[in-house]
């Protein structure tokens, strides 16, 4: 079985925002935002052609500023929210924005794309998620699975729940949260859970995790020294709603479960250098992408901690339809926790990978040098999983 | 006839002739006498000549024809002289023969006249004598039939008298056996009764007989009753027991009976001992008193018989003070032991070698007494073990092993006592049982002191490096004089770290040699236990070399790798000279140490590999995995310690804001001072390694220009987004012909590898900062000066300085990407800068 070719894709720019289109469930997209002080920044929006192994792409000009943070609204497709600085009587000022993607994107970009290309169409801002009180956003949650009219904004040492209204033109803060501590703390990074009804938050700073209940605001678990040095992400288990994965400057990649937060329950070392990102497949939690400044990208296949131990669960059904069938089952060994793959396609540190919406299997990888690789999860892997 | 007598009477005759002359004379006369000699004349062929003089055949008439036919005239007169000449000589000599035979036939004539004559006189007294003895037989006769009568009399007399002799005994005896009892002189009773018994019994159908009979009975039923309190009583000694129950064996006591009573009074005897010694274990004593006596053990430690050390013992002042081992085991000996020993064998003279003599005795009684015996010992020995072996374990002190030693050595010899009088008994086995138990708890003990040690002296050359100017804590310990409890402080400081690691490799050794010394006690040559197979194999392949010297080497292996995964994530808490110099520690024992402490301890044990042992190399391959371990965690925690200055440095500053660099920042002084301290510090326990030869400028490279013209090209194209991928072309070139560059990688064992690990991962954390903050132009500049104020010194250290070249191009290649207004400095002005420092 021979694994496709990874899809590179360069920007003009160097770039470290990147998600996958959430609401978008039938095309594979993503959208990409790029850090550039002289030019005006861009967001590409990436489609994938599985079929025919094709890029193709739109830009949208985002004249804020910089872009270090992207998210997409799980409800509209077209509404997302960036990060981002903006520099002004030589002052550089995070602000964090909502924005929404010009209607006629699509159709501009399929028919000329050389147009669109030389005159790109503009984001249109719905609204500001800043306050004079709080401002230096470090990242903007969607609620997951939501109706996209609640997003949380992480500023200093802040949590703001916005709540968006008026078709997202109009957000106001809702609660607030509030690090308290010695030292300037910072949040640097966080996710909002999907499990308990979407009620908790969970977030990094320096060298610990944070658990949040959102409807009091208040902290439920704390995981101090999650790593030797800075956290740099989380990520949950889409799953198992307990397990949360986090990753950081001591070239690890931590599994915890937040009922037990002395000790990781599982720590992988594959990395060489910080790990910057780590994301859960959405389908198949055992499924692990996590990148790191050693320029890999690192798929590991975590099958003891994930929510099918023993692999895919045969229906009754599906066994009084074949014997044989039960048998090659049971002669397949239990799968063990490793790393599937090394993807080595980038060049420079990579910052940010994840999961299409759209395709279970499918993943992009963004590196600072603005090259975002396409790759697939390994058929043998996926068969394996599947079958 | 003739011949022969001829011979012997010619013998004396001819005197003086010599012997062959007269065999040849005689062997002519018996020629002529026609005398063959054994026949065998007549079977020579020579002998039918008829030519033959001598022979019996010759013919005159023949040799005369011959002579005549063949001789010359001359020939013949000659013959004829010759011949004449011996018929002279023949003729004299049957004279003289003749002569001497007649001689002697008249004396023997004389002789037999005179032997006639005695012969005649003789017969007449042999009649006389006839006569006289018929005579006295007639009167004997006589006599005897006078005497016949009385003395058939006589007989009977006798016969009566020695019968009334018995009854008289059998009348008496009731009261010498009353008398006898008075006297307490059983055994004279019993032997007096005995006698009598059988007589009794046969006519005791006679009412006085049977009135001796019961009155017998009655006064032995009481002695029995007396003897059996006496036997019950106990006071007396074994030899008056012994005495006691061969006097009731005799009297028909049941044996078993007799056998329980007997165990059962030598089991309170005995049992007595045993309290005696539980005594001794029962009150534990409090660490001080062990520890006086330890430390008297300690000052007299050749104290060699238990009389030696008893007057130390008594000297101790507190009454609960144990007794040591030694002196325990002894009095087990002296006490329990020898009296076993001398139940054992009084009862094997009682009731098993005994036994058989005594006619009413029942056949099974030895095999009945023997399983009692052995399950009385057994029992005993059990008690008695189990007290040795809760003394054993409460002798945890490791400081004197030969003490133990020499217990367990007087134990188990004494143990073969009653190996030797009860062959089959399980007893010397168990003995040896807990004599291994002991020896195995040893060693278990001694590596634990082992690790303890090691660790002790790992914390004295934490302190020693924590204070290295005031260091009084040294881990330089005496070698084999010092014991086992903690390493003695030195007064010298050795505060290098070459220094450190030899004195500690040097105590760990030194400390493993005196272990294996106060362990081989225990395989020594005259120690009876050493020779038990036990002690030949497995105490020396499992029980030494791998329980002991393998586990230790492991658990300094392991502990060392604990270092790494303990010392935690911040990496603070073990400091990091101290990985460095376990690290060296691990190589120097992968190198050389453990295949010198392995062949040490084969030899001094000759370790016979019976069982599969871990070889050399498993163990080298451990101790190298541990250096690698310690090494790269040494490189990540100094790369830390630099990452975080470094770090810091970039995000607390306002670097839009900043003014025009002037000076050098003084955390890259920092850095630049700590990383050539840290190379001292390498450069003393590792080899400098290779590193790629130097371009002759190599610290005037000017990166700068190039990176600058890097920018240049970048920020002079054209913006056309329709292009992508262009801009950074460059730079991904570059990136393609270079190798990728693992930061948190494995180094090698040498300082140029280890330097460059440390460098790696300080300037590829000032990378990635610099990339997460935004810079004003003089921002830039600043990271301009700073870059190559690293450069000038840092590419010294590493093993290829194109790698701090292409690093540091690339920090200051992504501050100008991330600089508002990028206009690089002049690069004369930045080396200005830099040289002023």
């Amino acid at each position: 079985m021979e694994d496709d070719a990874p899809v590179i894709y360069g920007l003009e720019f160097q770039a470290r925002a990147l998600t996958a289109q959430t609401a978008e469930t039938d095309a594979i997209r993503f959208l990409v935002g790029t850090q550039s002080l002289k030019f005006d920044n861009q967001i590409h929006i990436i489609d994938f052609d599985d079929e025919n192994n094709i890029i193709n792409k739109n830009v949208l000009l985002h004249q804020a500023g910089e872009i270090w943070h992207i998210g997409a609204s799980p409800a509209d497709k077209a509404v997302l929210t960036t990060c981002y600085n903006k520099t002004s009587d030589s002052r550089v000022v995070s602000c964090a924005a909502v924005w929404r993607m010009p209607s006629d994107w699509e159709t501009g970009s399929h028919e000329s794309p050389d147009d669109s290309a030389h005159n790109p169409q503009t984001l249109e801002l719905l609204c500001h998620l800043d306050d004079s009180a709080h401002s230096n956003a470090a990242c903007v949650l969607w609620e997951p699975m939501g109706d996209g009219k609640r997003v949380i904004s992480l500023a200093d040492n802040h949590a703001l729940l916005w709540d968006l209204q008026e078709s997202s033109t109009q957000a106001t803060v809702s609660s607030t949260a509030t690090l308290e501590g010695k030292g300037q703390l910072k949040f640097t990074s966080g996710k909002w859970s999907p499990h308990h009804n979407c009620s908790q938050l969970a977030t990094a700073n320096d060298t610990a995790i944070r658990g949040w209940d959102l409807r009091t605001m208040s902290q439920i678990y704390c995981i101090e020294n999650a790593h030797g040095q800075l956290v740099r992400d989380l990520d949950f288990n889409p799953n198992r709603q307990y397990y949360l994965a986090s990753c950081g400057d001591d070239c690890k990649v931590k599994f915890w479960d937040v009922r037990n937060v002395q000790e990781p329950v599982k720590t992988l070392e594959e990395h060489s250098h910080w790990v910057w990102s780590v994301r859960y497949n959405h389908s198949h939690d055992q499924l692990v992408l996590t990148a790191s400044s050693d320029s890999r990208l690192i798929l590991s296949n975590m099958v003891s901690i994930s929510s099918e131990p023993f692999g895919h669960l045969v229906d009754d059904e599906e066994l009084s339809e074949g014997e044989d069938n039960h048998q090659e089952e049971k002669g397949k060994e239990p799968l063990k926790d490793s790393v599937v793959s090394t993807y080595e396609e980038h060049e420079d540190s990579v910052y940010t990978a994840e999961w299409s919406s759209a395709d279970p299997w499918l993943f992009a990888s963004l590196s600072y040098d603005g090259r975002l690789v396409i790759n697939r999860v390994p058929r043998a892997l996926k068969y394996r999983i599947l079958l | 006839m003739d011949g022969e007598a001829d011979g012997s009477v010619a013998v004396p005759g001819s005197g003086s002739d010599d012997p062959s002359r007269r065999r040849r004379v005689h062997g002519m006369l018996k020629l002529y006498y026609g005398m063959n000699e054994e026949g065998k004349a007549e079977e020579r062929p020579e002998s039918l000549d008829p030519c033959d003089i001598n022979g019996p055949h010759f013919d005159p008439e023949v040799f005369l024809n011959k002579l005549r036919r063949e001789c010359s005239l001359a020939e013949l007169m000659d013959q004829e002289t010759c011949m004449v000449k011996q018929i002279r000589s023949l003729d004299s000599d049957m004279q003289t023969l003749v002569y001497e035979n007649y001689n002697k036939f008249i004396s023997a004539t004389d002789t037999i006249r005179k032997m006639k004559n005695d012969f005649k006189k003789m017969e007449d007294e042999m009649d006389c004598l006839s006569a006289n003895m018929a005579a006295i037989t007639e009167f004997s006769a006589r006599i005897s039939g006078t005497l016949q009568d009385q003395h058939t009399q006589i007989t009977k007399l006798s016969g009566v008298h020695t019968l009334l002799r018995k009854l008289q005994f059998l009348f008496e005896l009731p009261a010498r056996l009353n008398k006898c009892l008075e006297l307490q002189a059983y055994a004279q009773a019993v032997r007096s009764h005995r006698r009598a018994r059988c007589v009794l019994q046969q006519y005791s159908h006679l009412p006085s007989f049977k009135g001796i009979q019961d009155d017998c009975h009655a006064i032995m039923d009481k002695l029995a009753q007396e003897l059996r309190q006496k036997f019950r009583d106990g006071g007396s000694s074994a030899k008056d027991l012994s005495e006691c129950v061969e006097l009731l064996l005799q009297l028909d006591e049941p044996a078993e009976e007799l056998c329980d009573k007997f165990l059962s009074h030598a089991r309170s005897r005995l049992e007595s001992d045993l309290q005696g010694l539980e005594a001794e274990i029962r009150p534990y004593p409090s660490a001080s008193a062990m520890k006086d006596a330890s430390a008297q053990r300690a000052s007299t430690p050749a104290a060699g018989s238990p009389t030696d050390n008893s007057p130390k013992m008594s000297a101790t002042p507190s009454p609960t003070s144990n007794t040591d081992i030694l002196e325990f085991i002894d009095r087990g000996c002296n006490e329990f032991v020898s009296s076993l020993c001398l139940v054992i064998t009084s009862y094997q003279e009682l009731f098993i070698n005994h036994a058989p003599k005594g006619e009413l005795a029942s056949k099974n009684i030895p095999q009945m007494a023997n399983g009692k015996l052995n399950a009385f010992v057994d029992d005993l020995a059990a008690r008695y073990f189990s007290l040795v072996e809760r003394r054993i374990q409460e002798e945890k002190g490791v400081a004197d092993n030969s003490l133990l030693v020499r217990a367990l050595d007087r134990f188990h010899r004494r143990l073969q006592a009653v190996t030797k009088l009860l062959p089959g008994s399980a007893v010397p086995n168990k003995g040896t049982e807990i004599v291994i138990r002991a020896a195995t708890e040893r060693v278990k003990q001694y590596l634990s002191a082992l690790q303890s040690f090691y660790m002790d002296s790992l914390t004295d050359v934490r302190q020693a490096l924590a204070t290295p100017r005031l260091s009084v804590a040294s881990a330089s310990v005496g070698g084999g004089g010092a014991h086992l409890g903690g390493p003695t402080s030195g007064r010298d400081a050795p505060t290098s770290l070459p220094e450190l690691l030899s004195s500690l490799s040097a105590a760990i050794l030194n400390q493993i040699k005196s272990v294996l010394a106060s362990v081989h006690l225990f395989t020594a040559k005259d120690i009876t236990f050493s020779n038990k197979p036990y002690f030949k194999g497995e105490f020396c392949s499992q029980g030494v070399r791998e329980n002991l010297v393998v586990s230790f080497i492991k658990f300094v292996c392991q502990s060392s790798r604990q270092f790494c995964e303990s010392a935690g994530d911040k990496g603070g808490s073990t400091p990091p000279a101290l990985l460095l110099l376990l690290s060296r520690l691990c190589l120097d024992y992968e190198t050389s140490t453990i295949s010198y402490i392995l062949t040490l301890t084969d030899e001094q044990f000759l370790v016979q590999h019976h069982n599969p042992v871990t070889p050399v190399t498993t163990l080298c391959a451990e101790a190298r995995e541990a250096a690698q371990k310690l090494l790269n965690h040494y490189v990540k925690v100094q790369g830390l310690i630099i990452s975080q200055m470094l770090r810091k440095s970039v995000e607390t500053r306002d670097w839009v804001n900043t003014i025009e660099p002037r000076n050098v920042r003084a955390v890259m002084k920092r850095v630049v001072e700590d990383t050539t301290s840290i190379d001292v510090q390498v450069g003393l326990l590792y080899e400098e390694g290779v590193r790629k030869a130097h371009s002759s400028d190599s610290s005037k490279r000017t990166f700068s220009v190039y990176s600058s013209s890097r920018q240049q090209a970048r920020y002079a194209a054209s913006y056309t987004p329709s292009a992508p991928m262009d801009t950074n072309l460059l730079s991904n070139i570059h990136k393609l012909f270079s190798e990728r560059i693992d930061i948190f990688s494995s180094v090698e064992f040498n300082k140029v590898s280890v330097m460059t690990g440390i460098i790696k991962i300080s300037l590829k954390t000032f990378l990635e900062c610099v990339r997460l903050r935004t810079f004003g132009r003089y921002g830039l500049q600043q990271i301009q000066v700073d870059c190559h104020y690293l450069q000038m010194y840092l590419w010294r250290f590493v093993s290829d300085e194109n790698l701090v070249h292409f690093l540091l191009d690339e920090i200051v290649g992504s501050s100008a990407h991330r600089c508002l207004d990028p206009a690089p400095m002049e690069q004369s002005v930045i080396e200005v800068i830099c040289e002023r420092g």
